[in-house]
């Protein structure tokens, strides 16, 4: 029995872990680029990747606080939307994938860069204590280690409960400014932009600027997204390549896009399937046959063939309704 | 001419293949040629008087296992490095010829990217303190064909002999045409990838994402039959065989059903990302995450003009060349080429007039596997192994090469492959090693924003 409760342990930390709420963020942004405009961003691992620099870079590097290495993370994150937006928004969808990825790519090799050591640490990143103090700071909860539900952790510090009560609550807030915005004019715009660019550009709407507006909007959330998942432990440019914006991309395509709740049922589901079937693998399947990296490696290649046919079979996802979806092009 | 004439197509590559041999003897102990991932390390002794020190034995430890070489009778001596990272180079002093003494220290750490000559000075002395004040005046690397003449900064001799290293920014004629040439080479190999790319996307309008790992999975398989086998040769021809049967399957099994079912374009696209993960993986599954070599022998050089190069790279530019040729004059003249061209153009009207549509995508998509396994191949050879994620890399600079000429049309995925090729090779002269594919990338969306259809693409396909 001891077996199950482990795997039911470490299916609940990593339900709550910053890790998790990282994913559901940057996925509640692709979903407004995706799910609710009809964008096909395929670079929100760069949008990440701008946050958590733009963050980490400011706090490490600049010295600067909390607040306005926030602002500068969110910047970033616009200045990248621009300038990835201004070129292709006007083009076919697949431009715009293609671009993205490429663009994506580019930030992560700049920031990989040996040449500027100094700033982002080259391939080797930024460790969390150099740029975790003004966060840790911020935090009202006692020093100190809870333990809840069998799971204990430092309240303040590393891996501790306050980046999870952080991240938790902005993937609350990112679901409720989503339900508010979908719900506005501005989202119905939105919608129609994704349903019929034509039709909405007669109705006198600027569609161009709509859709410079989502894509900001998503890549902000999705910067938040970045900063998040580097809190707990460090950031590397290699954390944040393509197969992250794959992985969103799954998350989103599971749940179900143009939905409000998808983005966190995926997310959910994405993390619980693969935890489960890496640990009863690595319990049932003698260590001979399969070793922990061949359990691993055949778990990646299940996420392929799921996204596979998710996609072929059920493109709008648990909760997605099939009219609500659209893959222009 | 009832016949797939695009089979015939891949015979034609395949039958350029046999008529290549692959010259391969045992190099020069002191040759090495810096090309795509491999760097070269070397140097060369002297003796206080100048004469050249033969039979002195040198070691290279670092990331990979340890190598030993001694230097030849011109006193060179050279490691060739695959794996980025800190090497260090040591001379056994006990071997240096006798009433010589190291002047400086006895070994020196080199910082190792890709694609870089790297030159270690170890002056040697007559006088057992070491403290001779005549200078060697050899800038290490200059009297090695290929090598870029490594420029000695700041007096380097003068502390003992610094390590030099050739950093970015260091142009010269000759390092320019080297590059030059090897960017001919790299868009050869990126036009064998991109073309089967840009006439999937012409006839069926994916964006394929997934194939990168077909360019991965060609060269893997080389590398399996060039073990079964032991005959590189052979080992091509088979690997390209299975590719383009590989590429038959692919499409009777996944995209024919697909079409179908009428996917969207970018639904069939993520399916594509779901194959390219799924594959990427099975890869690392059996061959494992390091590099995978293919040929193992040391390759001979030859030097044309100051350029020097691989024999095998010769080879490789000729057959790429031949085939890419070929593929042209198929599309341009054959009947098939014609349909190829006419569904590109317009599917609904290539179907009415007769053309069997599925038929024909079906062999643009064996002659694009194809040509994407022989591009892994080549590129595995020519990179001195590839990995599981070596196609996937790629795989960015097959869209911006793809992009670049035009989405769908053959000859404009050509060009823009050269151009991306000369791009990522020339701007490495300037640039750090790390950013070589960047600018690639950074051409491809300063493309879109000026020319969005691409060099030789027509306006409406950008919608």
């Amino acid at each position: 029995m001891d077996f199950w409760t482990d795997l039911l342990i470490s299916i609940l930390q990593t339900l709550i872990s910053p890790t998790t709420a990282a994913f559901v963020i940057a996925a509640i942004g692709l979903n407004i680029h995706f799910g609710f405009t009809g964008l096909m961003n395929m670079g929100q691992a760069g949008f990440m990747l701008m946050g958590a620099y733009g963050f980490g870079v400011s706090v490490s590097y600049l010295g600067l606080g909390f607040w306005p290495a926030l602002l500068v993370a969110i910047l970033a994150a616009v200045v990248f939307a621009v300038i990835l937006g201004i070129p292709t928004l006007k083009l076919r969808g697949d431009y715009l994938a293609i671009v993205t990825i490429a663009a994506a790519e580019i930030l992560r090799m700049i920031f990989k860069m040996s040449l500027l050591s100094d700033v982002t640490g080259g391939p080797l990143g930024i460790h969390s204590k150099e740029y975790r103090g003004p966060f840790t700071e911020l935090s009202f909860l006692p020093d100190g280690s809870t333990t809840i539900l069998g799971i204990t952790y430092q309240n303040n510090g590393g891996n501790d409960w306050w980046v999870r009560l952080v991240a938790w609550a902005l993937v609350l807030v990112f679901i409720l400014l989503t339900w508010l915005l979908v719900r506005s004019p501005w989202g119905r715009v939105l919608k129609g932009i994704r349903e019929d660019e034509d039709a909405v550009r007669s109705l006198g709407k600027n569609t161009f600027s709509y859709k410079m507006q989502a894509l900001i909007l998503g890549g902000i959330m999705g910067a938040f997204g970045g900063i998040v998942m580097t809190l707990p432990s460090s950031m590397q440019p290699d954390m944040m390549g393509r197969p992250l914006t794959f992985n969103i991309w799954m998350i989103i395509l599971l749940g179900g896009a143009a939905t409000i709740f998808g983005p966190l049922l995926g997310t959910l589901l994405f993390f619980i399937v693969r935890i489960a079937l890496t640990t009863v693998a690595g319990e049932f399947v003698p260590r001979e046959v399969l070793s922990a990296a061949q359990t691993e490696q055949l778990a990646w290649v299940l996420v392929g063939v799921a996204l596979m046919l998710l996609v072929i079979f059920r493109p709008q996802g648990i909760l997605g309704n099939k009219k609500e979806l659209s893959f222009n092009v | 001419m009832r016949r797939p004439l695009g089979v015939l197509l891949l015979l034609g590559v395949l039958i350029t293949l046999f008529s290549g041999v692959f010259g391969i003897s045992a190099a020069h102990a002191a040759e090495c040629t810096p090309e795509g991932e491999t760097s070269c390390v070397q140097g060369s002794l002297r003796t206080s008087a100048g004469d050249p020190a033969s039979g002195v034995s040198l070691t290279l430890s670092g990331p990979v296992e340890d190598q030993t070489t001694s230097t030849d009778e011109e006193g060179k001596w050279a490691f060739t490095v695959t794996e980025m990272g800190t090497y260090t180079v040591t001379v056994d002093e006990s071997t240096l010829p006798e009433g010589q003494f190291l002047k400086g220290v006895s070994s020196r750490d080199f910082e190792v990217d890709p694609g870089r000559v790297y030159s270690g000075l170890f002056p040697m002395t007559d006088d057992p303190e070491g403290e001779s004040a005549e200078e060697p005046s050899d800038a290490a690397g200059e009297d090695e064909p290929g090598a870029t003449p490594a420029p000695v900064e700041d007096g380097a001799s003068a502390d003992g002999g610094a390590a030099v290293n050739e950093t970015p920014g260091s142009f010269s004629w000759p390092r320019f045409w080297q590059q030059f040439v090897s960017g001919i080479r790299l868009g050869l190999l990126v036009a064998l990838a991109s073309v089967g790319l840009s006439l999937i996307f012409g006839t069926t309008g994916l964006s394929n994402f997934a194939h990168g790992e077909m360019v991965s999975l060609g060269g893997l398989l080389a590398a399996t039959f060039m073990t079964l086998t032991g005959n590189l040769l052979l080992a091509i021809v088979i690997a390209v065989a299975v590719m383009a049967l590989f590429g038959w399957a692919q499409d009777k099994v996944l995209w024919k059903p697909l079409r179908k079912r009428r996917l969207s374009l970018m639904q069939l696209m993520i399916v594509s990302i779901g194959l390219s993960i799924a594959m990427q993986y099975l890869f690392q599954f059996f061959f494992g995450a390091g590099v995978v070599r293919i040929d193992t022998s040391t390759p001979s050089t030859v030097t044309f003009f100051g350029v020097s190069l691989t024999v095998q790279s010769v080879w490789i530019m000729a057959i790429s060349l031949v085939a890419i040729i070929l593929v042209g004059l198929a599309l341009t003249y054959t009947r098939f080429g014609r349909a190829t061209r006419a569904i590109a153009d317009n599917p609904a009207l290539a179907l009415a007039s007769g053309i069997d549509v599925d038929r024909v995508i079906n062999v643009v998509w064996v002659v694009g596997a194809g040509l994407a396994g022989l591009s892994g191949v080549f590129l595995g050879l020519v990179f001195n192994g590839l990995t599981f994620f070596t196609g996937g890399q790629m795989l960015l600079l097959f869209f911006a090469a793809v992009t670049l000429g035009g989405l769908g049309t053959a000859f404009g995925a050509v060009v823009g492959s050269m151009l991306v090729g000369m791009m990522v090779e020339l701007t490495n002269i300037w640039l750090p090693g790390d950013l070589k594919y960047a600018t690639a990338l950074l051409l491809l969306i300063l493309v879109l924003l000026v020319r969005p259809q691409g060099i030789f693409g027509r306006k409406e396909r950008i919608g």
